[in-house]
């Protein structure tokens, strides 16, 4: 890593830093564009009493469901968890925190975290359990409640193709969530499935700015398909 | 007899209109799209970042980075983009989904919805549904008219805790369309072969049967 080079070497100079207790950003929907050699890093560092933010929580033994197996998360912030038998259990038996986000709450969260707006007012939610012990005002005489935005410590993203100074494109609907994230991570790491020259990339059509990201690293990924549905 | 499944996707299809943009939950709302009536455009808008969802890819198309979100893999039709998913709710929050369907567990008379919670349950997350009923002035619910048990699920008030205060104007169960108006259901339709006095007999909350209340043909 030099200057605007991003590049590192491997999967443990990527995480560098990255310490108990810490917020973790992670992108993906599902198992659709997460960063899962990133993640196993976690797992194999064993950094402990993490807190994620991260739309779902992977499945049982992939994605996210990994760090579960292992403890290492403390509180969760997701809008959906509902594929992971683990996640039911470290919850009942108060493990495991959970705060139920609004999907496009959450992804404004990250948006206004990585923009640096600490919070905003929206109507999502009002009426609902989600805008318990939540400011409210009326805009246009409609209720709305106060959600405080999102940062973390490290963001763990994944790419298709990033050049050296880290501008980063996804591919199809694995963008998901990883562009917030990326702008929100105090540190962001970014996996990519190929890493090209500077000017490789069409400038206008560059989704997460180089600005945003401190470290890429090339992976091979499994892309595991939760629901392979086809017609017939 | 109660509509079936299928039915109750294709009489929701009849509330399309040319040009437009459709987000559809899963389930029920997942098979309007197999009824788009002939002659008429919609494009389909997939939460998780995808604007003009196609079929299911045929076995050689399957490709693990385009999914809808009920995490299935799709295609995509052309013309369609492809977004971040604070886009994809700028879509939804800022009112710019023309038409949105989805399922419910129950709804009153106040327009309140309750489907993503059961208490003493397995709490497995809202997903997207507060945000696309907080932002769609056009929603239409689908859900079975009562429970198993025979439980109306069309109240006065919610008693599960609620996805959307205020914000239902639409239904279509098993047995009937209804809209809901100051405080009341009004019911329009009746699916075929359903009588009045079994959809009176099924509601809880406040229902206003006009003196024609046709019935749904297929």
């Amino acid at each position: 890593m030099a200057g605007l080079d991003k590049r590192v070497n491997s999967y443990q100079e990527a995480l560098a830093g990255l310490t108990d207790g810490m917020t973790v950003l992670a992108g993906g929907f599902g198992l659709c564009g997460i960063p899962e050699n990133l993640i196993n890093e976690i797992r194999r560092r064993g950094t402990r009493e993490l807190t994620v933010v991260s739309n779902n929580c992977g499945i049982d033994h992939f994605g996210l469901g990994v760090l579960l197996e292992e403890r290492q998360i403390r509180k969760m912030i997701a809008s959906y968890v509902g594929e992971n038998i683990l996640f039911e259990q470290q919850l009942l038996s108060g493990e495991l925190e959970v705060e139920l986000t609004p999907q496009g709450t959450l992804a404004e969260k990250l948006r206004a975290g990585g923009a640096g707006i600490p919070a905003f007012y929206t109507a999502t939610g009002y009426g609902t359990p989600v805008a318990e012990g939540k400011e409210v005002r009326s805009f246009n005489g409609r209720p709305h409640i106060l959600e405080a935005s999102i940062t973390g410590d490290f963001a763990i993203v994944k790419g298709w193709k990033a050049d050296h100074f880290g501008n980063v494109v996804y591919r199809h609907t694995a963008q998901n969530f990883n562009p917030m994230m990326a702008s929100a991570g105090r540190i962001t790491v970014v996996e990519v499935e190929e890493i090209v020259e500077p000017g490789e990339l069409d400038p206008a059509q560059i989704h997460t700015p180089g600005i945003y990201v401190d470290r890429i690293i090339k992976g091979a990924f499994e892309k595991r398909i939760e629901k392979r549905t086809v017609s017939i | 007899m109660a509509l079936s499944r299928e039915q109750m996707a294709q009489r929701v299809a009849r509330e399309l209109k040319d040009g437009y943009y459709v987000n559809l939950g899963i389930g029920i709302p997942t098979l309007v799209a197999n009824y788009v009536p002939a002659g008429i455009q919609v494009m389909l808008q997939s939460e998780n970042g995808l604007l003009g969802m196609g079929a299911f890819p045929h076995e050689d198309e399957v490709d693990a980075d385009l999914i809808n979100a009920g995490k299935q893999t799709v295609t995509s039709v052309p013309g369609a983009s492809i977004f971040s998913s604070a886009e994809s709710f700028a879509m939804i929050r800022g009112g710019h989904v023309d038409l949105t369907v989805l399922g419910a567990f129950e709804v009153d008379v106040e327009g309140n919805i309750a489907s993503w919670m059961i208490p003493g349950k397995m709490v497995k997350g809202m997903g997207g549904a507060m945000d696309l009923v907080a932002g769609a002035d056009n929603i239409i619910v689908t859900m079975t008219h009562a429970s198993k048990d025979g439980e109306s699920k069309l109240l006065s008030r919610c008693m599960l805790p609620l996805t959307g205060s205020g914000c239902i104007r639409k239904v279509l169960t098993d047995l009937a369309y209804l809209e809901i108006e100051n405080g009341a259901f009004i019911l329009r339709e009746r699916a075929p072969g359903v009588s009045v006095a079994e959809i009176v007999e099924k509601t809880a909350g406040k229902l206003v049967v006009p003196e024609y209340v046709p019935e749904m043909a297929f």
